[in-house]
């Protein structure tokens, strides 16, 4: 089969594959052994595939690809539900990113669950396909309901494999979030019945247009409608509250997925739909989100300081680090756009990377407190070594992946609004501050506890899940432009829209590539 | 002279009545200590034959029998609809009996003339003959809910049942009356005709005692007081089948009556009892520790949501192709949410309450995950009949401009979900205190279960075919 007619299905090949190896999986005999090994092969293959996407993709076509469109549910009269998968340089990575990250999440799990494994890996693959049709999908139904079907499987993820107080972590996550997306519901329908579709596209196009009955008082309500259900997600204080518990409770290879894709859904909504369809409200609404976001940063990174907790401290770390994805996301800057979406990425290797860190001295010790470690580094130097990479990159050292994201969306936020910039700046100074502190409380110093001076280093299949993302963090932070060539156009295109809206609205007034809907095909951006 | 035709119009009521004398005939032929699977194998045939019959009568619509009887899209959806519960009970009971040691073949009798009312419930455009078809369906319920007769709260419930029950009737046969004083008719198609022209005042009191009887039987708010005691009470497959069945055919005559009459007034009537009851339905469910009770509560809810359908008056297609949906989708879930409960619930019923479902995920993997399935639609979740259903209404809600019953109902889901949730949470992460015996899951059970979950993700995965056939009835019915 060659590229071009792989094209078409790729993306349902990609988000279905992990799905059909639960299926598959739901009728192996219960070896453990083979359980796992079929579970990180049908991941790693899903990886392969997905692989085809970044590699032909045209970074200089602005529209979506990989365009998958044929009709679903028929409603009625009208277009009805269609199955719309397509991609752009946005959720291009952010697809890469779940497809990568899963195998990896396979291999940490290996050892540590050992109950009901079986359930373990079908729930992780029924994760991975939920999550995958999230960025792929173009219809906001189908988008609706790959966003509730991540639910169940994490819930359960948390319930049933997490830590003492995992039964109240999984209701709230899964309450949280079921309620806040009832609003998303409710905006969607409204789309529905005043557009006759579900497509993105359509909608945009109508929206951008002006030619939706009631649409002047309903944007406030239907914008809200979205930004609930994507804030909680985010999570943006204050609606994070059920983040610490949820990372906390959940199981090392939930954490990951919770912190590593599911946080970026939010962002990845507010950025597709809260400003791609609601564009001159979102810039109405800005000042305050932007409030919230940099509260979150500097509220995030202060509780994050006082944390005995390890895992608790990179929970409320990712508050932190997500305010500055929303910070960039309303800028509406190209540079600070830009900057979110590679922080979302960013965010998504080295947290993942800190959780499943996390989890190996878990499983050494069966304690995330962080008095009861100190002096690792004797022990464990690989182990420090993956952790000290990590954590550089979390704090956003130059030359690693977080200092790119983190001065893209500074950069941003400072041509918005100076003093955007300066508060969340000081937001690096104190992420900085926590994580090194940590890390010197965890591996400096003599061993104190007995039980830690003979912890075993990291072991192959340890290195073998990390390694990957210690160079991930590495090659991102000298070579962005690897992923910004595809992120750009896209981001430009977001933000083309908004113009298009405020020139229909008359506000600015400036000239644009006549966007076409639904063929978007524009070769040069503008705006750059 | 009668021509054949208008036999055919009620041959599925005919099959199932006939079927019916024959399970009460052989019953007093069969050893006392036979436990009468026999007996539930020859209505479970009746069943699929009548089915067979509706989909026959498909190809004869019409009117019949001096236009009391009307096969159209309409009646021939809810036929299926009672029909597949009804097979759905028949099945799941043949284990259910024999572990209660119930040994009545009456039992399937009474189900397949329940049928018979129910299905004549959803085809008859006459006010008499719906009155004595909604007696019928009623009187085999009532006797059903008192089946476990040596449980005391079975009396009890079949007791409630029928006084309640009797009451509601003759609020519903007053308004008849009524009807019949304001327009001179009890042919709904004439009524129909009748009020177009003018409405006189007795009409609306008509319409609003011929709602208190209906309202009663769907278990909305304020007439849904009985509800769970009813539910606790009764057998567990036959809370399933009453809490379906009937309730799909009352919702075909409130359809039909309502809407098919476009009856005066019945708008704010029909908003404010939506509202009540999804929100007295889900505060009552919210803490409630019995799984029967919980079910209960959450049909008050249900049967909420469907209302909001009803309001949404602007585009009667739209809702009452949703009322349609919600109906079928509801039936699924829920008969097979009570299949699991009645195979869980063990002899005299001993475990119907949450701590007993501790654990259950890992003792009896298929059937937990299962109920799952059917709970999950339950909470509205995408891919199960439950989301299409919540979804084409609170759509028909909005195409009518029902903002704020829209919210209210999307508001009451999301609470909805708390107490559906918290059963799967006991299923899949709680340990078991007691070790609650799981039986292993007979055949006739599993084929029972299997057509629930078939017809629950069905409905949620392919809702097209079945919504373009509702619509197709509402057009049909607005003519």
């Amino acid at each position: 089969m060659n590229a071009a007619s792989l094209n078409g299905i790729i993306l349902t090949l990609v988000t279905f594959l992990p799905a059909a190896g639960a299926l598959l999986l739901a009728f192996f005999p219960r070896r453990d052994r083979d359980i796992r090994w079929f579970a990180l092969a049908i991941s790693i293959a899903t990886l392969l595939a997905s692989l085809h996407l970044p590699w032909h993709f045209r970074n200089g076509d602005m529209g979506f690809q990989f365009e998958q469109n044929v009709g679903w549910i028929p409603l009625g009269a009208g277009e009805g539900i269609r199955y719309h998968l397509g991609i752009d340089g946005i959720s291009l990575w952010l697809v890469i990113l779940t497809t990568f990250l899963v195998p990896l999440s396979v291999l940490i799990s290996w050892k540590s669950i050992q109950d009901r494994v079986k359930e373990f890996f079908i729930l992780l693959l029924l994760l991975e396909t939920a999550m995958i049709g999230v960025f792929v999908s173009l219809d906001l139904f189908l988008f609706y309901f790959f966003w509730e079907a991540t639910l169940i499987p994490m819930a359960l993820l948390i319930g049933m494999y997490g830590h003492e107080r995992r039964i109240y972590a999984a209701i709230k996550f899964f309450l949280f979030t079921m309620i806040a997306s009832v609003f998303m519901l409710g905006a969607i329908i409204w789309l529905y019945v005043h557009t006759g579709s579900f497509d993105f596209v359509t909608i945009q196009a109508a929206l951008a247009g002006g030619q939706v009955d009631g649409i002047a008082t309903a944007t406030k309500w239907l914008f809200l409608g979205f930004f609930i259900a994507f804030a909680v997600k985010v999570p943006l204080f204050p609606l994070h509250t059920w983040l610490p518990d949820a990372h906390v409770e959940a199981p090392t290879a939930g954490s990951v997925l919770l912190a590593g894709v599911l946080l970026k859904m939010g962002t990845y909504g507010l950025l597709r739909f809260n400003l791609g369809l609601f564009a001159e409200e979102a810039r109405r609404n800005a000042p305050w989100i932007i409030a919230l976001a940099i509260i979150g940063i500097i509220y995030g990174a202060l509780v994050a300081m006082v944390q005995p907790n390890m895992k608790k401290l990179i929970a409320y770390s990712s508050v932190s680090h997500l305010g500055f994805v929303v910070l960039g996301i309303f800028s509406f800057t190209q540079a600070g756009v830009n900057g979110a979406v590679y922080q979302m990425l960013n965010h998504g290797v080295s947290t993942g990377a800190l959780f499943m860190l996390a989890g190996i001295v878990y499983e050494r010790r069966h304690t995330y407190e962080i008095k009861q470690y100190g002096g690792l580094a004797t022990p464990m130097p690989v182990y420090a070594t993956f952790f000290l990479i990590i954590t550089l990159s979390s704090i956003g050292l130059p030359l690693m992946n977080g200092f790119v994201g983190e001065f893209l969306i500074l950069t941003g936020s400072f041509q918005a609004k100076a003093i955007y910039g300066i508060l969340a700046a000081s937001g690096v100074i104190w992420s900085a501050a926590y994580m090194l502190w940590m890390y010197q409380r965890v591996f400096y110093g003599t061993v104190k506890n007995e039980a830690n001076a003979a912890l075993p280093d990291m072991n192959g299949r340890e290195r073998v899940a990390l390694l990957p993302l210690a160079i991930a963090a590495l090659v991102m932070g000298v070579a962005p432009v690897l992923w910004l060539n595809s992120i750009d156009p896209a981001v430009a295109r977001a933000i083309s829209m908004r113009q298009n809206q405020q020139a229909v609205s008359g506000g600015v007034t400036t000239p644009l590539p006549n966007v076409a809907p639904a063929t978007l095909n524009v070769p040069q951006v503008t705006g750059r | 002279m009668i021509p054949a035709v208008d036999y055919i119009r009620i041959l599925p009521e005919i099959v199932l009545t006939v079927f019916g004398i024959i399970v009460m005939m052989v019953d007093p032929l069969l050893k006392d200590q036979d436990d009468r699977k026999s007996l539930g194998a020859v209505a479970a045939v009746g069943i699929v034959a009548a089915i067979i019959a509706t989909v026959y009568q498909s190809t004869y619509p019409g009117t019949s029998w001096w236009g009391m009887v009307r096969v159209d899209n309409f009646s021939i959806f809810f036929h299926i609809v009672v029909l597949v519960v009804a097979l759905v009970t028949t099945l799941m009971s043949f284990e259910y009996l024999k572990v209660q040691n119930i040994r009545h073949g009456e039992y399937y009798g009474l189900i397949l003339f329940g049928t018979v009312g129910m299905g004549l419930m959803s085809s008859a455009v006459e006010l008499v003959l719906i009155f004595i078809a909604l007696e019928i369906s009623s009187i085999s319920t009532y006797v059903l809910a008192g089946f476990r007769r040596r449980a005391a709260e079975s009396t009890e419930s079949s007791l409630k049942y029928f006084l309640l029950g009797s009451f509601a009737t003759a609020f519903f046969l007053y308004g008849i009356a009524m009807m019949f004083g304001a327009t001179g008719s009890t042919n709904v198609g004439e009524i129909a005709r009748v009020l177009q022209n003018d409405a006189p005042t007795l009409a609306y009191v008509a319409v609003a005692l011929m709602f208190v009887g209906l309202g009663f039987k769907v278990a909305a708010a304020p007439f849904q007081i009985w509800t769970p005691d009813v539910y606790e009470g009764a057998p567990a497959p036959v809370v399933g089948f009453m809490s379906t069945a009937p309730k799909a055919a009352a919702f075909a005559v409130l359809l039909r009556v309502l809407f098919a009459t476009s009856a005066p007034g019945w708008f704010w009537l029909i908003w404010i009892s939506a509202a009540l009851s999804m929100t007295l339905g889900n505060m009552g469910a919210l803490v409630q520790q019995n799984v029967k009770r919980l079910l209960a509560y959450s049909s008050i809810a249900h049967a909420g949501y469907l209302l909001v359908a009803f309001a949404a008056i602007k585009d009667t297609n739209a809702g009452i192709s949703a009322a349609m949906f919600y109906s079928a989708s509801y039936a699924a879930m829920n008969v097979g949410a009570f299949a699991v409960v009645s195979h869980f619930a063990s002899t005299g019923e001993k475990y119907v309450l949450l701590d007993d479902y501790a654990g259950l995920g890992r003792r009896s993997p298929l059937l937990a995950a299962t109920l799952t399935i059917f709970l999950l639609s339950l909470i509205g979740i995408p891919i199960t009949g439950g989301f299409f259903a919540k979804f084409y209404v609170f759509s028909a809600a909005l195409k009518s401009n029902l903002v704020g019953l829209t919210i209210i109902g999307l508001i009451n889901s999301a609470i909805g979900a708390f107490y559906y949730l918290r059963i799967i949470v006991y299923m899949y992460m709680r340990d078991e205190r007691v070790s609650t015996p799981v039986p292993r899951v007979p055949v006739a059970l599993g084929f029972a279960l299997v057509v629930s979950v078939v017809a629950t993700i069905y409905l949620g995965v392919f809702p097209g075919r079945v919504l373009n056939y509702a619509l197709e009835s509402a057009r049909m019915l607005m003519q």
